[in-house]
């Protein structure tokens, strides 16, 4: 496509095509989706492993832990969640522990509100939150023009069974994988998020040194007495309303140049 | 123990609740500069903060993390796909580890 889109009199016409997705078949773009799920459905295998043994400290069996992953999908949240489950909390207060703990979730899914492509159904619109993870989320919203349903439901086919099945297995097997394999999974996540994050700041100067301040304010809240205290989910909202919006603040972005 | 069926629910209701709503009930474009500035900005920080120093503690070594960490930012920056960072980061730690654990 982009061979097409450096010739000047195609131009016009290839924006509009990519914006409206057209350029790509449905089938191709499952297919890609599929594709990049795989380092995500790695890395949660690692990560809801860890995450099925605390099910299993708490009491769940593995099929109560198989059907909290799969239809909550979230890691912080399930996680807090468990614990809540362990302490026998009230069911407002699971409620509301899960929303705190996912609440970045609620930003991502009104970013995501801005690229979907007018008219699109409300079913594709429920589908398409019903993974919203970080992972999934980002790659999603990497890619140029509106979203496409069908990479958003190819990459879930291949990492929501993984994060699924990862949390039986952990509440079923604890500590049977040796340490060493556990060791190195688990930091598929970090490189995913990596991949994520770093590419966009070549182009964006704002991006790349928005990266770095976020790596060393969330390094100093995580050792500040009074902050580091919070849940780790609690300071993710906090550094993130703060950081963004000062982002936006300071360097609003023109609309024209917005992918 | 309380209904532990019951509490699942409840946390997947929830959890679908804050996915779906602005989803399905912001259907025109947001016009507020700020907004969308803001909203173009949050996956990054949010990952960024998520990344670092989270990262450090991934696996069992710190010093392999902060190798792992190194490398998966230069294939980033040089155009390396999702899959390619996510394995050079794993393939790392498992060589790093050999020597360091």
């Amino acid at each position: 496509m982009s061979s097409k889109c450096d010739k000047a009199a195609d131009a016009r016409e290839c924006v509009v095509r990519r914006k409206s997705g057209a350029a790509e078949t449905e089938r191709q773009a499952f297919g890609k989706g599929m594709r990049d799920g795989i380092p995500i459905g790695l890395g949660y295998l690692a990560v809801s492993f860890s995450l099925g043994i605390v099910a299993r400290n708490v009491g769940l069996t593995p099929f109560q832990a198989f059907l909290a992953s799969l239809l909550c999908n979230a890691s912080a949240g399930e996680y807090a969640g468990f614990t809540s489950i362990g302490a026998q909390a009230a069911y407002l207060e699971i409620a509301a522990v899960t929303l705190i703990a996912n609440a970045r979730y609620l930003l991502m899914s009104c970013a995501m509100s801005q690229r979907m492509r007018p008219g699109i159904s409300i079913w594709h619109r429920l589908f398409m939150a019903f993974d919203i993870t970080d992972e999934l989320f980002g790659i999603a919203i990497a890619r140029p023009g509106f979203l496409n349903p069908f990479y958003t439901y190819g990459a879930v086919l291949t990492a929501a069974p993984c994060w699924a099945f990862g949390t039986a297995l952990g509440t079923l097997a604890g500590s049977l994988l040796p340490a060493r394999l556990v060791s190195a999974f688990s930091v598929a996540l970090y490189g995913m998020f990596l991949a994520i994050i770093i590419p966009p700041g070549r182009k964006d100067k704002v991006v790349a040194v928005l990266v770095a301040l976020c790596f060393a304010a969330s390094f100093a809240a995580s050792k500040l007495p009074a902050i580091s205290g919070l849940s780790e989910g609690t300071r993710t909202i906090l550094l993130t309303v703060l950081l963004a919006g000062g982002a936006a603040a300071l360097f609003p972005r023109d609309p024209e140049e917005e992918t | 123990m309380r209904n532990p069926y019951l509490y699942i629910l409840i946390m997947a209701g929830v959890s679908f609740a804050i996915r779906a709503l602005p989803l399905t009930l912001i259907r025109r474009q947001i016009r507020n500069r700020f907004i969308r500035s803001f909203l173009y900005y949050v996956p990054y920080v949010t990952l960024a903060v998520m990344t670092f120093p989270a990262i450090l503690h991934a696996t069992q070594s710190p010093a392999a993390d902060l190798l792992a960490l190194c490398a998966g930012v230069i294939a980033a920056w040089l155009g390396a796909d999702l899959f390619r960072v996510a394995v050079l980061c794993c393939g790392i730690v498992l060589a790093a580890e050999f020597f360091l654990v």
